[in-house]
């Protein structure tokens, strides 16, 4: 169990109360592979026995859809983006994120407050002022964050995935260059600048993403062990003694984690 | 980001404040008819009113999604989309803005239900600071009766029925409406808002609140004005 801190002000009538489930954050740039380890580390802990949550940007139930209309209309002034992503942020807090983590679940979050607040930086907005808002987030167990070397090779990624360029990944809206893939390199390189410098404000764990992804997925399996298995798997069982308890634990059906990335490992 | 108090532009905001049936919707309404006949360029902005923020609130207080730090955000959207549309580019432009409920209006809301004041503060740090705010001072029943009369049924989170504090509407949004009559008073002082008497009749009202709107229109600045346009 771990007592609920906040990076500001608590959230208003919410009980702050110890949990026992892990905030894992997967922080990182477009194009990263943000969302594949997420998927990778579900699947992962899922097989374990751990009840994990995903959520992400624009998912909420309040806002993912508004935030989804404004986007594809182009129309969204700066301002109104940061607040419309702290709105939809607050409401996953509330009624996904602190929920689950109270019933002792993994939540895995694809992005957290670090990549609205590096946007919004970099949009001009006051540091301190975007800082303040999102006060009302849980500071985290882990900030894992998914780093490359240079904007040049997230623009290959993202080609490579066959999505090709957005409009806003590209940061179009800022009018920084003509085209979109001078633009997404000049934007994403503001947006890296951003994240070293809020790496060691919020202490972030930097993951090297710039080797395979079985590889990436070793380095966060890792640290992700460490911390869910801080806690037993399984919850006390009256009468029963500490050696027991823990023996039990082991033995139950439920597989231990398992480090190796033995699919990928095959291919090889 | 400009922050409060630190814009400059050459137009002038003025915007009314005060609870549900203060007056000051009438009374904003009449200022407006007199700077139009009087040839200003007048542009009216109301709370409430992004067509970006518009579906989704509607949609979250027909299913009661909301809380109260998501209700004071998604509040706060709505009206950086007014600033960013409504707001700043006709102040640039030499124009008056006129706005039904300001920032004041969730502060007051806000903080009754139980958000942090500095950080409701925070959130709308972009405002701009208006030329002159008036806050519309009606005493509670009177504000009641009002609404009453004007509305048979009280919205759900109009009555502050998403707090709890009673299971009666009616209780619960003089419950809510004494609270945010409490946060306003307070506001006074720190925003420099400028009271008129809601009791009086209508036409003093209007005849103070033009008097002291007319003190910040020059004639110059009404002339510049018309040879911009």
């Amino acid at each position: 169990m771990k007592e609920m801190k906040f990076y500001g002000t608590a959230l208003p009538n919410i009980e702050v109360e110890p949990y026992s489930g892990k905030l894992v954050v997967i922080e990182g740039t477009d194009g990263v592979g943000r969302s594949t380890h997420v998927a990778l580390l579900r699947t992962w802990l899922e097989s374990a026995g751990y009840g994990v949550l995903d959520t992400g940007m624009t998912r909420s139930i309040l806002a993912g859809r508004g935030i989804k209309n404004a986007r594809a209309g182009h129309t969204l002034g700066r301002l109104t983006m940061q607040l419309y992503y702290a709105a939809d942020f607050a409401d996953r807090l509330e009624n996904q994120m602190l929920p689950a983590l109270r019933a002792g679940f993994v939540v895995l979050t694809d992005r957290y407050i670090y990549s609205a607040i590096a946007r919004a930086v970099v949009r001009g907005a006051d540091p301190e002022w975007i800082r303040g808002i999102y006060g009302i987030a849980l500071v985290p167990d882990a900030v894992l964050y998914l780093r490359v070397r240079s904007a040049e090779e997230l623009a290959g990624r993202v080609l490579a995935s066959g999505r090709g360029f957005d409009y806003w990944e590209s940061g179009m809206d800022l009018g920084l260059q003509n085209d979109y893939y001078d633009s997404f390199i000049a934007y994403q390189k503001l947006l890296l600048r951003e994240f070293d410098r809020m790496s060691g404000e919020y202490g972030f764990s930097v993951i090297d993403a710039s080797r395979p992804v079985r590889r990436v997925a070793l380095t966060l399996r890792k640290s992700i062990s460490r911390l869910v298995q801080e806690e037993p798997l399984m919850g006390p069982i009256a009468g029963e003694k500490e050696t027991e308890k823990q023996d039990k634990a082991k033995s139950a059906a439920v597989p231990p984690l398992r480090l190796a990335v033995k699919s990928e490992a095959r291919k090889e | 980001m400009i922050s409060y108090g630190h814009h400059r532009y050459p137009g002038r905001l003025f915007v009314v404040e005060g609870t549900d049936g203060s007056g000051k919707s009438t009374q904003l309404s009449l200022l407006h008819q007199w700077l139009k006949a009087e040839g200003y360029p007048v542009f009216f902005s109301e709370w409430n009113s992004s067509p970006l923020v518009k579906d989704t609130t509607r949609r979250a207080k027909k299913r009661r999604l909301f809380t109260p730090t998501t209700f004071s955000l998604l509040h706060a959207t709505d009206f950086a989309d007014r600033t960013e549309r409504d707001i700043v580019p006709p102040l640039k432009a030499g124009a008056i803005v006129l706005a039904d409920r300001y920032i004041y209006t969730a502060f007051a809301r806000d903080v009754a239900r139980g958000c942090d004041r500095a950080w409701v503060r925070e959130a709308y740090k972009f405002a701009v600071k208006p030329t002159v705010s008036f806050y519309f001072r009606a005493p509670l029943d009177v504000a009641i009766d009002r609404i009453a009369s004007a509305r048979p049924q009280l919205k759900f989170y109009e009555a502050g029925m998403d707090m709890g504090w009673a299971d009666d509407e009616e209780e619960s949004f003089k419950i809510f409406q004494g609270k945010i009559l409490e946060e306003y008073d307070h506001m006074v002082s720190e925003f420099g808002l400028t009271v008129i008497d809601g009791n009086q009749p209508i036409r003093a009202q209007q005849r103070l609140m033009r008097e002291i709107v007319g003190r910040h229109l020059k004639e110059k600045f009404k002339e510049k004005v018309v040879l911009a346009k």
